[in-house]
């Protein structure tokens, strides 16, 4: 390895009553891809937060070029060349892309009032040397996630930046940005940066990585040549036991239909005359797991929030739940009819982050909890207990703030929630996404023990190795559509990709 | 959870402090006549602070509760006394005083659920809705007394402004009554739970089958019955019904709820939060006058308290 332009050294990181990292080293040298890997929790987000300013107060070393700095804010570290871009990007969404790019530093002309001129040239002339061509004058809020996040690359070259650290960066692109992303990755080592890639995804790291730099728990573990390491290693290191104990999938005898849709419909409220979802006709079995597979944008989280009730006025279709029609025009029916949806968000959707894991338990059953029509607290804790327990929820009580819980934690609170109403079908969107990868292995068993208890089970994801994983039968979505369908036995990767592409 | 942690304490601990200071700097504070004479001027806006509690744990605001409280007070003292003239039909209906008192609960009703259907089917905020509401009863108000006083009501209005029943004066019961029973439906009703999950995040609530529309629309309704209720105090308790009562009650309601440790954007607060937040403002009042402040730097003093009470909330939370 050559000098690096960026290393810390053992730098150790206390909050009150965790010690978030302990004694932790990376390196980054200049045109070249650190992957740094780790469960969450391991300790990632802090190192990135102190290499780029944000926590002042540490233990250890950082150094630029050799020398030790001691960034006090994250202006110090910009000045250094060191720029992040968070897996949520921060851009102020009615503002323009030139005025996001040169937010709190606009060029100025002599009156000392904003430079216009120069400053949707230079925001220009950034782009282009990403070979974007958004217009500089289009509201953020107007971009997909992936030119915004062009944007911000772009803003961190107009600071000269010479490492680039990317938190998870295509956990919201499509394949296509993705593809287009890793291009200018491969484009920015060409011209000296070094970047710092955190993902979660191995194929990613696979494809991109110089290096990999592996956290557990807040140690480091270990700093290693992609040449000379592997996937299943990387793995194995990152939880510090082998891919072997992973989710293997148990066969489960079905039974009868328990959902079918007809011709479900949902037009574009803003566009009448356009379809978001077209003739969607499915079923799902007792004991079965349906896998719909699409890219961003296929429709996938509007189709379950279709069948939940969630546009009566712009819904047409029939739904038929266990042979009998049913009519859902709000989310309450579909409680009713036996239906639970875990959403793919589960800080927008899921939970009351600020109600406790108790009553986020017991919000959508409450009148399991009552006696003579009041709440009765001892009832709801006793339901709430007996579901913290069984999905083994890591909460110091019942009375802990949903909030203050990691995200495997959180998804099984929503689990919880909803495997109280008694579903007689589960609708999963991206179950698993945002999580680590124990706490991904026990979702999947859990899926897999429900549908074991003849529950039946809609999982949307959008990486294939899980769906193909979880999944008895997949079936495509593609712009709205439903596509081919696919057996266990007929799974590849490739077809199944393929199928979800859009048709030109 | 220990004691110390209930939200509550904080500001409880912040009002007996003012009680106790007030005790030294004034020898007529701690008299039960003075102390009774607290209790009484807070007790309208104990009942309006219930109201707006609800309102901001569902995330909104509601700005029209002192105009609702002139106009249902206007209305209740109009009915009772002159009745209704119904011209087109040339019929005359009269009101007994609690007919006028049930007519302006069901009026508050009405204007509550104007402001929740508002917000709930035509998605206005409700900054701006209860803000159209507010001016619409105002001058509603002035439409219906002329901008004149309506004056000498009757026996029931005495009893309910002046009265007093086992030694404690008529609306502090009626005050005390409203704050058990929404303390108990916020802590013990499903819908008491759905309001603040509803507050702390509405589209987790609607996809766990909770009719969000439904309950926030109940909310606005019951702060237009709480702000009627008021308007029934307050016109008794002066014997007329004032076209401009009311005027900036809604911000003294604000101000009772967040010092309560309420926070704006909802989901977070408690009736007894407000209860003391409202006794707080309640103390300052009556606290500057024993003191002779001028009436000028009472306000700047009673703004200064709000802001003091919220910077302190927000500061210890991020400690926490």
């Amino acid at each position: 390895m050559n000098q690096p332009y960026l290393e810390a050294r053992n730098i150790t990181k206390r909050f009150p009553g965790v010690l978030a990292l302990d004694r932790v080293n990376l390196r980054v040298v200049s045109g070249q891809v650190n992957a740094l890997v780790g469960e969450n929790g391991a300790g990632k987000s802090t190192l990135m937060n102190i290499l780029s300013g944000v926590y002042p107060d540490y233990e250890g070393e950082v150094l630029v070029e050799g020398e030790v700095q001691h960034f006090q804010s994250v202006t110090d570290a910009q000045q250094k060349g060191i720029a992040i871009i968070h897996q949520e990007l921060n851009v102020i969404p009615y503002l323009n892309v030139a005025e996001n790019m040169f937010l709190g530093r606009e060029p100025l002309n002599v009156f000392g009032l904003i430079d216009k001129r120069r400053m949707y040239r230079e925001a220009k002339e950034l782009l282009q040397r990403l070979h974007c061509e958004v217009d500089t004058h289009t509201p953020m809020v107007d971009l997909r996630v992936g030119q915004q996040q062009i944007v911000e690359i772009a803003k961190a070259l107009s600071l000269k930046a010479k490492v680039l650290i990317m938190d998870e960066p295509t956990s919201s692109l499509s394949e296509g940005e993705t593809i287009l992303l890793f291009d200018l990755i491969r484009e920015l080592k060409s011209q000296g940066v070094g970047i710092v890639y955190i993902s979660h995804k191995m194929d990613e790291i696979k494809q991109l990585a110089d290096y990999v730099t592996i956290l557990r728990d807040g140690r480091f573990i270990k700093e290693i040549p992609m040449s000379e390491t592997s996937i299943d290693e990387i793995v194995s290191m990152m939880v510090g036991r082998d891919k072997k104990d992973f989710f293997v999938k148990q066969p489960h005898k079905y039974g009868d239909i328990v959902l079918e849709t007809r011709n479900i419909c949902l037009k574009d409220a803003i566009h009448p005359d356009k379809n978001i979802l077209t003739n969607i006709n499915l079923h799902v079995r007792a004991g079965e797991v349906l896998g719909i597979y699409g890219l961003m944008g296929a429709g996938r989280t509007e189709l379950f929030e279709t069948l939940f009730g969630l546009f009566p006025h712009d819904t047409t279709g029939e739904v038929w739940m266990c042979g009998s029609k049913v009519t859902i025009r709000h989310p309450e029916d579909a409680v009713h009819c036996g239906m639970a949806l875990i959403p793919e968000d589960r800080k927008i959707a899921g939970l009351v982050l600020g109600m406790n894991v108790g009553q986020n338990t017991t919000l959508a059953s409450l009148a399991e909890c009552l006696t003579i029509g009041l709440l009765d607290k001892r009832k709801e804790d006793k339901v709430a207990e007996n579901f913290r327990q069984r999905l083994g929820i890591k909460s110091y009580s019942l009375e802990q703030l949903a909030g203050q819980l990691s995200g495997g934690n959180q998804q099984k609170i929503v689990l919880a929630k909803w495997l109280l109403t008694g579903p007689k079908v589960l609708f999963l969107d991206e179950p698993t996404r945002g999580i680590d990868i124990l706490a991904k292995n026990e979702i999947y068993k859990l899926m897999d023990e429900l549908a074991g208890q003849g529950m039946a089970l809609i999982v949307v994801s959008s990486e294939l190795p899980e769906i193909m994983a979880v999944s008895d039968r997949i079936i495509t979505l593609r712009e709205g559509e439903i596509g081919a369908e696919f057996s266990r036995d007929q799974f590849s990767e490739a077809s199944i990709l393929k199928d979800a592409l859009p048709r030109e | 959870m220990s004691i110390l942690k209930q939200p509550v304490v904080k500001p409880l601990i912040a009002l007996l402090l003012m009680c106790l200071a007030m005790t030294f700097l004034s020898e007529n504070f701690a008299t039960s006549d003075n102390l009774f004479n607290v209790l009484r001027q807070t007790s309208v806006n104990l009942c309006i602070s219930v109201g707006m509690t609800l309102v901001i744990l569902t995330g909104g605001i509601d700005l029209s509760v002192g105009s609702v409280l002139a106009l249902t007070g206007a209305i209740a003292a109009g009915l009772t006394r002159d009745g209704l003239e119904l011209t087109g039909i040339d019929t005359f209906v009269g009101f007994t005083f609690w007919g006028g008192c049930f007519a302006a609960l069901l009026l508050g009703a009405l204007l509550g659920g104007f402001n929740g259907c508002l917000v709930t089917h035509f998605k206005v905020p409700a900054f701006v809705a209860t803000l159209g509401t507010m001016t619409i009863a105002r001058g509603l108000t002035l439409l219906y007394t002329g901008g004149f006083p309506i004056t000498k009501l009757g026996h029931g209005f005495e009893v309910m402004g002046t009265g007093w029943f086992l030694g404690v004066p008529m609306p502090v019961w009626i005050a005390f009554a409203i704050i058990l029973f929404f303390a108990f439906f916020m802590a013990k009703t499903r819908t008491g739970r759905y309001i603040y999950a509803i507050g702390g995040n509405e589209k987790a609530s609607l996809l766990s089958g909770i009719r969000t529309g439904k309950v926030i629309l109940l909310v606005y309704t019951l702060a237009g019955i709480l702000s009627a209720e008021a308007g029934l105090l307050v016109t008794a308790r002066l014997d007329s019904a004032q076209p401009n009562a009311g005027t900036g009650y809604e911000l003294d309601a604000i101000a009772a709820v967040v010092i309560g440790g309420a926070s704006l954007s909802g989901g977070k607060g408690s009736i007894w939060g407000t209860v003391v937040g409202a006794l707080i403002i309640g103390v300052l009042n009556n606290g500057l006058v024993l003191l002779n402040v001028s009436p000028f730097w009472q306000q700047v003093i009673k703004g200064l308290v709000i802001l003091l009470a919220v910077i302190m909330d927000r500061y210890s939370n991020r400690k926490s």
